[in-house]
């Protein structure tokens, strides 16, 4: 798939959360090809700290709007100053970065899409892909209050969504491989994104129960085309580069204790 | 419009721009972004004589203008580069120069004599100051018997253009360049990383997972423009510099400092187009300031 590196205007900005902005994207001409999982890398403008660019997962591609999402956590001088951005403003962006998750195996698969925190971000477009391409999504999302649970309305406009609240705020009680739903259903395979002891024991429950099973990862990154060999990830292959042979990985090609 | 050809020794390049080792992989990771053909020279990972795994995750830190990295000469060998990389980048119409790593005598020896044979490699980029490596590496570059030792083994069997890639991590680097140049090196780059730290304080262990790394990016750039002034006075072979090179304004400080040919590193993780940028500017710049040629800017600081 072509990769640009490319001004894009900020549509729309949305505040779901305290620790969280959504800026939707548009550019004049009909956006580059992309597949759910993918993600670009954006530069930051007058943040003297933020030498590098931010690699963020694409949240949802809506076509007939011609935007992208990116749904992202204010973690350090960066990612607030992409919070402090406008409708208006321009964003210079490398991307379609890395191979996304897997394309639709079967039709009328059962694809469980388990995320936690900011991780449920390219959760929402992979939804999209898979219910438009003939597969069964449903959704396990994790989060520590009800408050924490990030665009659940879209969410709930796609697929059937069952949620864990540390607190009990919302859902089950609990993370999300403690959800009952796991106890009585089946599914064909699970693709999962989020904070690593998450993505660990969604990867154990899946090797329990002979599931295929995807994990997005997101180690530290340069510069996201495969060059710089920083953010590498040991596999059966050796060490890999997470930001052109992921961020998605087949568990059974990590190194993990499963 | 100003002549940009730049001669290093035996190479011709259609302009003086380069890509650091380590920063564009072998090129065609960065084919979408810019038509490889109008960069000078692309000098490609290094490569040793037996493959590498590389040191552990984490391998990377930014720090204040720049970062720090450990990865470790990761890399697949030099019978995996002339098998299964060298037909793919063969036939890119620049000079595609290969970066050349060792831990001993021998193993760079061997891999220059192996890449001596690949007739589309009109170029080495010897590297003695890769300052992550236990063996070797930069343990060569830091004094000039070792540099004068690798350089000596390494022109014995190979016969085309022979850059040596210095560390500025040395009381005298100047002294390290007329060392090179006595054992036979055409021409030398620098500056290659510089050794840092970047610490987590609220684990209390180094971030990097061999605690240390090399500093690159523009945070350098002061350090580098330094080295290259003070190598070119010293010695008579071609400078090629580098080190924190953003834009075509920190080009020219290092072609008035003495460099004939510049390369480009970490600013390739920040924009994959900067190099046809750059060199684009430095021709703006030639012809703004009436120079017909960039060879003509070359060492013309004028010192008081």
């Amino acid at each position: 798939m072509k990769k640009y590196v490319k001004d894009l205007t900020v549509a729309e900005v949305e505040y779901p959360h305290d620790l969280y902005v959504l800026l939707k994207l548009t550019d004049s001409e009909p956006l580059p090809e992309t597949f759910p999982g993918q993600f670009v890398e954006i530069k930051v403008e007058g943040s003297p700290q933020t030498f590098l660019r931010r690699p963020i997962s694409i949240n949802y591609v809506d076509r007939e709007k011609n935007q992208l999402w990116l749904l992202i956590k204010k973690v350090g001088e960066g990612t607030h100053k992409l919070a402090e951005l406008k409708a208006g403003c321009k964003l210079n962006l490398v991307f379609p970065l890395g191979n996304g998750f897997s394309p639709v195996q079967k039709q009328g698969e059962r694809v469980l899409l388990v995320g936690g925190g900011v991780g449920v971000a390219p959760l929402l477009d992979y939804g999209k892909y898979l219910k438009e391409n003939g597969a069964a999504p449903c959704f396990l999302l994790g989060a520590r209050s009800k408050s924490d649970l990030l665009e659940m309305e879209q969410f709930c406009a796609l697929a059937p969504v069952f949620v864990t609240t540390e607190d009990g705020s919302e859902g089950e009680k609990g993370f999300v491989t403690q959800h009952t739903l796991l106890n009585h259903e089946k599914f064909d395979r699970i693709s999962v994104c989020g904070p690593k002891p998450m993505m660990v024991s969604v990867a154990k429950y899946a090797k329990a129960t002979s599931t295929p099973c995807e994990v997005s990862l997101e180690n530290m990154m340069a510069c996201g085309l495969g060059a710089c060999l920083c953010c590498v990830e040991k596999t059966v292959k050796g060490n890999v580069c997470v930001c052109k042979e992921g961020p998605v990985f087949d568990i059974n090609d990590l190194t993990w204790n499963l | 419009m100003a002549d940009l050809t730049t001669k290093i020794a035996g190479l011709t390049m259609k302009n003086p721009v380069m890509t650091a080792s380590g920063t564009f992989g072998y090129g065609i990771e960065f084919a979408d972004f810019v038509n490889l053909e109008d960069i000078g020279g692309i000098i490609v990972k290094g490569t040793t004589l037996n493959p590498r795994e590389g040191n552990d995750y984490p391998r990377m830190v930014e720090t204040a203008s720049g970062m720090l990295n450990c990865v470790g000469l990761q890399n697949k060998g030099v019978d995996y580069f002339c098998t299964n990389i060298y037909p793919e980048i063969k036939d890119i119409k620049t000079n595609m120069i290969v970066n050349v790593s060792g831990s001993s005598l021998e193993d760079y020896a061997e891999c220059a004599a192996r890449i001596n044979e690949l007739e589309n490699i009109p170029a080495i980029e010897l590297n003695i100051s890769c300052p992550n490596v236990k063996q070797g590496g930069m343990a060569f570059g830091v004094t000039a018997e070792g540099a004068e030792a690798v350089v000596k083994a390494v022109r014995e069997v190979y016969k085309k253009t022979l850059i040596v890639k210095l560390s500025p991590n040395v009381t005298s680097i100047a002294d390290i360049a007329k060392a090179v140049e006595g054992a036979g090196a055409d021409s030398v780059s620098l500056i290659n990383t510089l050794m840092g730290m970047a610490i987590d304080i609220e684990k209390r262990k180094p971030v990097l997972s061999i605690a240390t790394g090399g500093m690159s990016g523009p945070a350098v750039k002061p350090v580098a423009v330094r080295c290259v002034w003070q190598v070119a006075k010293a010695v008579n072979i071609p400078v090629i510099g580098l080190g924190g090179i953003m834009n075509a304004h920190d080009a020219i400080e290092f072609l008035l400092a003495g460099a004939s040919a510049i390369e480009i590193g970490t600013a390739n993780f920040v924009d994959p187009a900067v190099t046809v940028k750059v060199a684009n500017g430095i021709s703006d710049w030639l012809d703004q300031h009436g120079c017909s040629s960039v060879a003509e800017i070359v060492g013309q600081l004028e010192c008081a």
